[in-house]
């Protein structure tokens, strides 16, 4: 019996989320997400490149790194593939499709240094998963990064018209309201 | 500095080939030290399970694509005991690992977490030390378990609010039995030569009829 | 510049957690007790120094247009060195802070501070940079790791202090991540201000 693609998926949406659960991809958290429209421009972005990461990694992984024993090469390998990703995803979609490019364009090189993407290729050879379970992990944990992304961004738009104290201005405030939202995706965890 | 794409190239290539000539360097240093606390936290772990032993025979099988190790632990000319690494893919973070001992007489003598990426505060249980999955299988004779947690008809607790890590947990110790019996040669003593191992026979009879329902 | 200056102002001045808000994933990630955060802050500082060193002696054979990649290939090195050091001396540790380890690679505070600083100054200063910014992250973490682990565990560096039963687990969970995170900012803001 294998753990099934849908606990996969309520897994990495919902109860271990990208940024509530596993706190990785804080910065963008922080950083982008202020307008509900650019975040959902960067979480479309981060899916795109999420998705072809979690292929690319998985296949070097499997057919390179493990039969050369060289897997302490990983975390190296990892990110310069990422890198190199980003980089081709943005001159592909440049040529390919300007209209798209123009919507995601600002957000790619940002990527990069986003340690979700590096960090759930980490974390799906760690989990052992198949190709496929791979795929699925990678797609359902870059929704749950937009998911988080789209909602804090709804109350940040309506936390900037509201008096905050001096000192809790900016980050402070945005990082107590990330606790109050990490609560709330508590309740997810006896949903499986 | 300008850049060309000579020596674009050509410093990139430095760099990497020296990055990867140092890294490589290191790994070889420290491979030895990696192989050797490793082995620590295994034997540890087999300690941790077992009571007094003064040798282990390591033994490999594999049991539904999964490697498991078992370690048959001797004092003297007896056995007193198996310490199985077994593991599960079910687990809710994926892999979850873990070393199962069991007396010669096939009771469940303790279970040592080693690796697990469950959810912290709730599947995370099941690395404590005094936790309900252990508490319902820990001295209990493994040929009479069901391994079912009680919302699929079985008998035995779940954690709260980690169901699935539960399941895994049981399917993992499951597994480490099934290893066992591989290991100690139940399946070939048809006869029984001793008591013990006459009752064992028919205990695990009883639970392969209970699988098939 | 004062050498003792560039080190004292990566500690308050450009504290990477309180002030400039950089590597916040291995912040809230690790800070479940006081040793996993002193742990991960030691770990980034090696890494640091490390980098800053080599970025500021190579910085002068490095092509513009490459210069990030080649950053990253000098830090995913030392990273993956420092990995591997943990993993064959201190492997409990290791297995505590996890997939945080390998993610220094993208802490943004390493490539930040060699674009920064390494890649405009000299090896003595990049190294006093690494040291004051390392130290700054270390004591942030460790501070925080505190924190959670006295309210959340009702312990100190592992020591019980035998009120666990009192607290609330909360604190070494996610929400109480951001939250001491949250009020250690404001209390860093307003003292701050004095």
């Amino acid at each position: 019996m294998e753990l099934s693609y849908f606990a996969i998926i309520i897994g990495a949406i919902f109860v271990n989320n990208v940024v509530f659960a596993q706190f990785l991809g804080i910065c963008p958290f922080l950083g982008v997400s202020s307008k509900v429209n650019t975040s959902l421009g960067m979480g479309a972005a981060v899916t795109f490149v999420m998705a072809l990461a979690s292929i690319v990694a998985w296949s070097i992984q499997t057919f390179i790194l493990v039969p050369l024993q060289i897997e302490y090469m990983q975390t190296i390998v990892f990110i310069l593939v990422i890198a190199a990703l980003v980089q081709m995803v943005e001159i592909v979609l440049k040529k390919v499709s300007p209209s798209l490019y123009q919507a995601l364009g600002i957000f790619l090189p940002l990527i990069t240094t986003n340690c979700a993407v590096l960090g759930v290729a980490i974390l799906m050879i760690q989990k052992e998963f198949n190709l496929l379970q791979s795929f699925t992990y990678s797609v359902a944990t870059a929704i749950g990064f937009a998911m988080a992304l789209v909602l804090f961004a709804g109350i940040r738009e309506r936390l900037e018209l509201d008096g905050v104290p001096a000192a809790f201005k900016g980050n402070p405030i945005a990082l107590i309201t990330a606790a109050i939202l990490a609560m709330a995706f508590m309740g997810f965890s006896g949903l499986v | 500095m300008k850049s060309t794409l000579f020596n674009m190239v050509a410093v990139l290539f430095t760099v990497t080939l020296i990055a990867s000539a140092g890294v490589g360097a290191v790994n070889m240093i420290t491979a030895d030290a990696i192989a050797a606390a490793n082995a620590a936290a295994t034997t540890e772990a087999v300690a941790n399970v077992l009571p007094e032993f003064e040798n282990t025979e390591i033994s490999e099988q594999t049991i539904d694509d999964m490697p498991i190790v078992v370690y048959t632990a001797t004092k003297g000319d007896e056995t007193v005991g198996y310490a199985v690494e077994s593991m599960t893919k079910n687990g809710f973070g994926g892999a979850i690992r873990m070393m199962v001992g069991f007396a010669p007489d096939g009771k469940i003598l303790n279970v040592n977490v080693l690796q697990q990426a469950e959810t912290p505060g709730l599947g995370t249980k099941m690395a404590d030390e005094d936790n309900a999955l252990l508490r319902s299988i820990k001295d209990k004779k493994a040929w009479e378990i069901e391994f079912k947690v009680k919302k699929d008809g079985g008998e035995l607790d779940a954690l709260t609010a980690a169901t699935i890590s539960s399941r895994a947990y049981y399917d993992a110790v499951a597994r480490a039995y099934e290893a066992y019996k591989v290991a100690c040669g139940y399946a070939d003593k048809a006869d029984g030569v001793s008591g013990a191992t006459a009752t064992n026979n028919e205990g695990q009879k009883t639970q392969e009829g209970g699988q098939n329902e | 510049m004062n050498k003792m200056q560039i080190v004292l102002n990566g500690i308050l001045k450009n504290n990477p957690t309180f002030v400039l808000v950089l590597g916040m994933c291995p912040t809230l990630g690790t800070t479940t007790s006081a040793i996993n955060g002193l742990g991960m802050g030691v770990a980034t500082m090696a890494v640091l120094i490390m980098s800053n060193l080599v970025i500021s002696l190579i910085k002068n054979f490095i092509p513009d247009k490459v210069r990030i990649p080649a950053f990253i290939v000098v830090i995913a090195s030392f990273v993956t060195i420092i990995q591997m050091l943990m993993q064959a001396y201190v492997p409990s540790l290791y297995a505590s802070l996890g997939v945080f380890i390998p993610l220094i690679v993208v802490n943004c505070i390493i490539l930040g501070r060699a674009e920064a600083f390494a890649s405009k100054n000299g090896a003595v200063d990049s190294i006093l940079d690494g040291i004051g910014i390392g130290l700054g992250f270390t004591i942030a973490l460790t501070l925080i790791g505190a924190v959670r682990e006295i309210l959340g565990s009702g312990a100190i560096f592992g020591f019980s202090l035998g009120i666990a039963d009192y607290m609330p687990l909360v604190f070494v969970l996610a929400p109480g991540a951001f939250f001491v995170l949250g009020y250690m900012m404001v209390l860093f803001n307003k003292l701050a201000k004095k």
